[in-house]
């Protein structure tokens, strides 16, 4: 679905709020800055000729090389980024969109990225997004109920974090 | 909400006269695994239901940072454990639909039939676990029968009963045994009269009538905005299968095939003058619907299997060799979603041009299915919850990874 004329529209229509767009992918993606999500994902939703009523997934990949050679080689800062896979029932076509952030916020180690919540615009990502927050560490405002969901409550780190450390010990139990 | 499971003293200041919070699970019976289900009641009415998930997380997703995809797909098996084959071709062709790979004629019709009978095999137990949340044990043992001879044909051809690891990015990991295909096709021969005893059992059954018609109604928009997917989906009247709606890599796999998606329209089923009618009693998108989605897609892909049997005996050439164990994955990212039985199952895969994926995640349809819980089982009875999270064929292998 994402071609150059969606692209140009949506530049059109929120300017800088469209931060990129890789068009060259197999599934090609568009990249939102964070606060302009909220808007965008609206008109995606409401916009007749798109109707993305449906929210297939929301995932969080995290970029950092633990190799300090291979970091020196590497394309990309390091950075966390949350995928968007939107469907719409009515035109049967999908699209995938992009947030990128910071792996902490202010550079500040410990101190999560941040994101709005779009729980109120599809349901379904109040799990879904509880999920990246518990897995990969990014934090949703405005979500109306964050906590971990697969994940224990007082587990302590985000697993799917690249720089994790998998615990000595849980409650008794010898992680490593 | 947080507040109430951390601290139970806050509650008790909380609480209004008559209100009880009462805990089901994990180990409870009608959970369908380790499901626990914390309800906050006033006398037998439901006014809230906050699931408890995680209990079987193993963060397959982080395993799978380390192996090649080959080598994860026994973890996929363990996702959905009812539908192993239709986890591994899930993986399978979003790592195609990445490098670029078509299967071969043949490995496509052996996939389409493997699939479908494991989809059968996965609708037979929804059934007989929905029966036995409602209190009924012998459907149970019926679907049972059918789903044994189900594995035997699988064990027959990879050597497991359960978790397959058969289907495998490339295609599959060995062709169909000689005299297989007779063997499937006695067993679909004796397996449809079978459908009528189902439905006797329970589709027209009075008592499983009044515990199911009217209960759970899920409206279409609801549907949709809680992204549910599969005979869920389809029980609320959308018309939406990714078999026919889904990528092109994937439908393909269904070209040629005469299919129809299994949804009301205009108060009829398709192809339904052979079953029992709707009773007058059941809306449009409540527990009794969902169960009779799924009883139809049965004989949908019993049909499909005997159509795969034709194609597959005369096709020639190869089944589709297994890739390369530690075959480099090309540079970028896809996501790939094909309906298993309980739904959409997606996988998305990053990959940075090694052998082993940067990134993989598993999109599971009981995840999203189970979300919509808490909003459809507002103000219901509490004989009414097993009923409800019954009709949603939910598996916690899948939604804990």
């Amino acid at each position: 679905m994402a071609g150059p004329t969606l692209v140009d529209q949506l530049k059109t229509k929120f300017g800088e709020k469209i931060s990129g767009a890789n068009l060259e992918n197999i599934d090609p993606w568009i990249e939102i800055s964070p606060d302009g999500l909220l808007e965008v994902c609206r008109h995606l939703r409401d916009e007749p000729s798109l109707a993305f009523d449906y929210l297939s997934c929301i995932s969080g990949v995290d970029y950092l090389h633990t190799d300090e050679k291979k970091a020196a080689k590497s394309e990309w800062q390091p950075h966390t980024e949350v995928v968007y896979h939107l469907y719409s029932m009515k035109h049967k076509h999908s699209l995938v969109l992009k947030v990128m952030l910071p792996r902490w916020r202010d550079n500040e180690p410990g101190e999560l990225p941040e994101v709005p919540t779009v729980s109120h615009l599809w349901s379904t990502a109040d799990w879904h997004e509880r999920e990246v927050y518990d897995l990969s560490g990014v934090y949703f405002t405005g979500h109306p109920n964050l906590r971990r969901i697969l994940c224990p409550e007082d587990w302590v780190g985000h697993p799917l974090r690249k720089d994790y450390q998998m615990p000595l010990e849980y409650h008794g139990i010898r992680g490593r | 909400m947080a507040s109430a499971v951390e601290d139970p003293r806050i509650i008790e200041f909380d609480v209004r006269t008559d209100e009880m919070l009462i805990n089901m699970g994990p180990q409870h019976p009608s959970t369908h695994g380790v499901l626990r289900l914390v309800l906050r009641t006033d006398g037998e009415i439901v006014s809230e239901v906050v699931p408890h998930i995680g209990y079987l997380h193993r963060c397959a997703e982080k395993i799978g940072e380390n192996l090649t995809p080959r080598q994860w797909i026994p973890y996929t098996d363990r996702m959905d454990y009812l539908a192993g084959m239709n986890m591994n071709l899930g993986w399978a062709m979003a790592v195609e639909k990445l490098v670029g790979y078509r299967v071969p004629e043949r490995g496509r019709h052996l996939r389409v039939l493997i699939s479908e009978l494991n989809r059968i095999a996965s609708h037979l137990v929804g059934m007989g676990a929905y029966g036995l949340d409602l209190g009924t044990f012998s459907p149970f043992l019926y679907a049972f029968r059918e789903r044994e001879k189900i594995l035997d044909l699988f064990e027959e051809a990879c050597g497991a009963r359960l978790t397959y690891s058969y289907l495998t990015p490339g295609g599959a990991t060995a062709d169909l045994p000689r005299g297989w295909l007779k063997k499937c096709e006695d067993f679909l021969d004796q397996f449809v009269p079978l459908i009528d005893e189902y439905h006797t059992l329970l589709t027209t059954n009075s008592i499983f009538v009044k515990r199911t018609a009217g209960i759970g109604i899920m409206s279409p928009d609801m549907a949709i905005d809680f992204g549910t997917s599969g005979p869920v989906l389809r029980g609320s009247g959308i018309d939406h299968d990714m078999r026919r709606d889904g990528e092109e890599i994937y439908t393909s796999m269904y070209e040629g095939y005469a299919f129809e998606v299994v949804c009301e329209r205009d108060g009829h089923y398709p192809r339904d003058h052979a079953y029992p009618a709707v009773p007058h009693e059941a809306v449009l998108g409540d527990c009794w619907h969902r169960f009779y989605v799924r009883m139809l897609e049965v004989v949908q892909s019993v049909d499909l299997c005997r159509q795969a049997i034709d194609r597959y005996s005369t096709s020639t050439g190869s089944y589709g060799e297994p890739m390369k164990l530690t075959a480099k994955l090309p540079k970028g990212e896809c996501y790939l979603e094909t309906e298993a039985p309980k739904g959409q199952m997606g996988f998305y895969l990053v990959s940075s041009g090694d052998a082993i994926p940067w990134r993989v995640r598993a999109r599971s349809s009981s995840f999203c299915n189970l979300s919509v819980t808490n909003t459809l089982c507002k103000g219901c009875l509490i004989a009414d919850i097993p009923a409800i999270v019954g009709s949603l064929d939910i598996v916690m292998g899948e939604i804990d990874r």
